[in-house]
């Protein structure tokens, strides 16, 4: 049996070993140790307005708030999108954005075009913010109640089977508790 | 009761397909002809299980028997008839039965037109394709069985994906399938090979008809899918590089650099190992697909859900199947002599570019399919790999495949000089670099050099094409005589090859020609984009038999007359809340006029895209003449006489032919 035969195999099996790794890293787990801590503090200028900032005492206003972190690049962002719009337009809980690591001028013409489901959006051109809050992919939705403490973290687009099944109770319980 | 026997099917097939992994195998390596005879009939009676299976799921699903778990998740009563058939694949556990249903068919029609072939090779041919069915069958059974149960019997089922009620939807996963699936019969056929110690020219014959067709079929599902996309995604996109999209287009590049080498095999016996190794690539890499669809390792929009069991199975099966060829392939591998010999500037050379072109670019595409699933296993990070990336590494890659797509054809087998290349070509050359440079200008009066770039490509794959034609006939008595001589298979190249210069031509223009705008409308407004004016004429409200839609209408008018009436729906599906953009296009040879409902902004005004798609139709018919292609070459001549010598008889059951 000549060596080089044998190199598809190997290739193959250091895949393989990568795959046993990779099926025991969850893409949507949420390794946050953020979950029931203090919101890490922020002040970024607003999208749409540069000279106006948004920090964490906005999102918190004594309420219950979703913190969606998104870009315009993001194709993951589009699919939910649609139904954050649906969301904000029912008015059931404020959202926030956190625009991610993008350039002003296409985060607004993606607005624009699709709609803004959002309250204000926070610009994170560096994406420092996004570090603070241990943003891994995007799109990423905190769940911030009024005291200003990360309650809940989805990564990935937010459907409605998640919102259904998951975060609106928790959204619920929190503004049962404040009100 | 039903369901049961459709799992009691499935159990059985199991067994069979045990019997068919084994027994002709041990058979072929024993050289007892009665365990190779039993190859046949047992692949037969494993598809027809599985086909009653399979119909079992399906009357469950026509008739909502929402006692099925799965049927109860994926469908809904109020669902139209087509769409709750079609949600038998809508899901992991039905669409894997599926994949299974296609894969005993694919061995059932092995064993009905391999007549020819020596028993010994049916034997194992079939015998690899029943190990491969094992390992499905054993997935969907011990994971993912579809006849599961619920108690208590649900009201109602909680609906298909609404995404996926449509009728392109119905057509494009089991198209994919059978190109998945169908790349498992050249796969049979290397490892036959290899086992058998026989790779000639014979084996190359064989197997290439059938890695045509299943290509064929995959061609058909991408363009399936990439059509839906565009029109049912309602981003006016055709390809997303999402590592779903990803995992089907891998294992097409490869097949289509086995099919190319496949023919230097066969014509010139050289790339033997070489070709063994495509094979095994090729269906690796649709196994590979399935896992990473399934398993969960990756986020995409397609992804099922996922379930850690089912992930370390499919891996488990990914291991195992490909490991052991590779295995066989290092064992085998080197015994085999490759007896064409070729010079630098020849036919095989040229090919031989082909596959590496083709083989890299699928080697960067998978990379950058697993690159977030490395950093992740690394601990550093997730991150998302997109369009940028997989854009600007593949389309450097194809343009020197689509000149040498030109070239390659008109150069001689064996050995050629750079300088009769340089005289045929250095005519049809400054033509296509004249006229396709010219027709960006023309058509929409730009100069932009990438636009000038493909269009230049497309005369030239176009150009040289004809001229191959064109020599090939230059001594016949007429154009019509000497067209009626060349084979089928020739033709078939000549139609996928212009399919490509078809494809590449819509992809160019459509991306650089598009416009697109994304505007307020309020009822009884105008805006005019181009050459034509959209009048938009109000909302109305309608309900569909799962959905409330609000329907836009959009006349529009070019040079004062009406060219077309457009509607785009916003809908909402009552059961799973989601919401769904309907898009209206008018499709033209030329060009797709293509709207979009947004958003209400209040004020009866809504928020509407429009999109002015140049040549955007080409791409996909571009695919289909690939397609068509494909067919001619699959029923060439040579393949079907070699079929009627079979039917007369010659060598049918003593295995002696070596032709």
């Amino acid at each position: 049996m000549k060596m080089r035969y044998l190199i598809p195999l190997v290739i193959f099996a250091a895949l393989v070993g990568l795959f046993a790794v990779g099926l025991r890293l969850d893409p949507r787990a949420v390794p946050s140790p953020l979950i029931d801590k203090p919101a890490p503090a922020f002040a970024l200028p607003q999208l749409h307005s540069p000279e106006t900032t948004l920090g964490r005492a906005d999102l918190m206003q004594n309420k219950v708030s979703l913190f969606n972190v998104w870009a315009s690049w993001c194709v993951a962002c589009r699919q939910e999108h649609p139904f954050l719009m649906q969301l904000s337009r029912g008015g059931e809980v404020p959202i926030y954005g956190l625009n991610y690591k993008d350039e002003r001028a296409d985060a607004l013409a993606w607005l624009q075009r699709h709609g803004n489901p959002y309250r204000a959006s926070a610009f994170d051109y560096e994406g420092r913010v996004g570090i603070d809050w241990g943003v891994y992919g995007v799109p990423e939705t905190f769940v911030v109640d009024a005291q200003g403490t990360i309650r809940y973290k989805h990564i990935g687009p937010l459907t409605p089977q998640v919102w259904r099944d998951t975060i609106q109770p928790i959204v619920h319980q929190l503004q049962g508790k404040t009100s | 009761m039903l369901p049961e026997l459709g799992h009691y099917a499935l159990i059985l097939a199991l067994c069979l397909a045990v019997v068919q992994g084994i027994v002709p195998l041990a058979g072929a390596a024993r050289g007892v002809d009665n365990w190779m005879a039993l190859a046949r009939p047992v692949a037969w009676g494993q598809f027809l299980l599985l086909l009653l299976s399979f119909a079992i799921l399906s009357y469950a699903f026509v008739s909502n028997d929402f006692s099925v778990a799965y049927a109860a998740r994926n469908s809904n009563s109020l669902l139209p008839a087509i769409y709750r058939f079609s949600a038998v694949w809508g899901g992991h556990e039905g669409s894997l039965l599926l994949w299974a249903l296609l894969l005993a068919g694919w061995g059932a029609a092995v064993g009905l037109f391999s007549r020819r072939l020596p028993q010994v090779m049916v034997a194992r041919v079939l015998g690899v394709m029943g190990l491969v069915s094992i390992g499905f069958l054993s997935f969907l059974i011990f994971t993912s069985n579809p006849f599961e149960r619920l108690w208590p019997i649900p009201a109602d089922g909680r609906d298909l994906n609404p995404l996926l009620q449509d009728p392109g939807l119905v057509m494009h996963p089991p198209m994919l399938y059978m190109g998945y699936v169908g790349f498992s019969v050249a796969f049979a056929f290397a490892i036959a090979a290899l086992l058998g110690g026989r790779l000639d020219a014979t084996w190359a014959r064989w197997s290439r008809p059938w890695t045509t067709v299943a290509w064929v079929f995959m061609t058909v599902g991408i363009a399936l899918g990439s059509w839906w996309a565009y029109y049912e995604l309602g981003w006016g996109g055709w390809w997303f590089w999402d590592p779903v999209e990803n995992a089907s287009f891998m294992p097409w590049l490869m097949g289509t650099a086995l099919i190319h080498s496949l023919a230097v095999a066969e014509k010139r016996s050289a790339f033997k190992n070489w070709t063994v190794l495509l094979a095994i690539f090729t269906f690796s890499l649709s196994l590979l697909g399935t896992f990473l669809v399934r398993s969960g390792v990756l986020t995409s929009v397609h992804a099922f859900a996922s379930d850690p069991r089912r992930g370390v199975f499919i891996l488990l099966l990914l291991a195992v199947v490909v490991g052991a060829s590779l295995l066989i392939y290092a064992w085998r591998a080197p015994q085999v002599k490759s007896t064409g010999h070729f010079a630098l500037v020849s036919r095989e050379t040229m090919l031989l570019g082909n596959n590496v072109f083709l083989v890299v670019a699928t080697a960067s595409i998978l990379l950058g399919t697993l690159y977030p699933l490395v950093l992740d296993a690394l601990n550093m990070g997730k991150i998302s790999v997109g369009p940028p990336y997989f854009n600007s590494v593949f389309v450097p890659l194809m343009v020197p495949l689509a000149f040498m797509i030109g070239v390659g054809p008109l150069t001689r087998w064996k050995e050629d000089h750079v300088g009769r290349l340089q005289h045929v070509l250095r005519a049809t050359l400054a033509a296509s670099i004249a006229v396709g440079a010219l027709l960006p200008w023309l058509l929409f009066r730009s100069w932009a050099p990438m636009a000038m770039l493909g269009s230049v490509l497309v005369v030239w794959i176009a150009a040289t094409t004809l001229l191959d034609l064109r020599n090939l006939t230059r001594h016949s008595p007429s154009l019509w005589q000497g067209m009626r001589r060349q084979s089928r298979s020739f033709y078939g190249m000549v139609a996928a090859h212009l399919g490509v210069a078809v494809t590449v031509a819509g992809v160019t223009l459509s991306s650089h020609y598009s416009l697109e705008h994304d505007i307020r409308l309020a009822p009884g407004e105008t805006f005019v984009m181009g050459e034509h004016s959209f009048v938009f004429d109000g909302i109305s409200n309608h309900r569909g038999p799962n959905y409330d839609a609000s329907r836009a209408t959009l006349r529009v008018l070019k040079d004062e007359r009406e060219v077309t009436v457009l509607h785009t729906e916003k809908r909402s599906y009552t059961v799973t809340g989601m919401p769904m953009t309907e898009a209206g296009i008018d499709w033209g040879l030329t060009r797709d006029l293509y709207v979009a409902l947004g958003e209400p902004l209040g004020d009866g005004a809504w928020a509407v895209r429009l999109y002015y798609k140049p040549f955007v139709r080409w791409i996909w018919l571009g695919a289909m003449l690939m397609a068509l292609g494909g067919i001619l070459a699959a029923s060439d001549r040579r393949y079907r006489l070699a079929r009627k010598a079979a039917q007369e008889g010659t060598g049918v059951a003593t295995g002696s032919v070596a032709s």
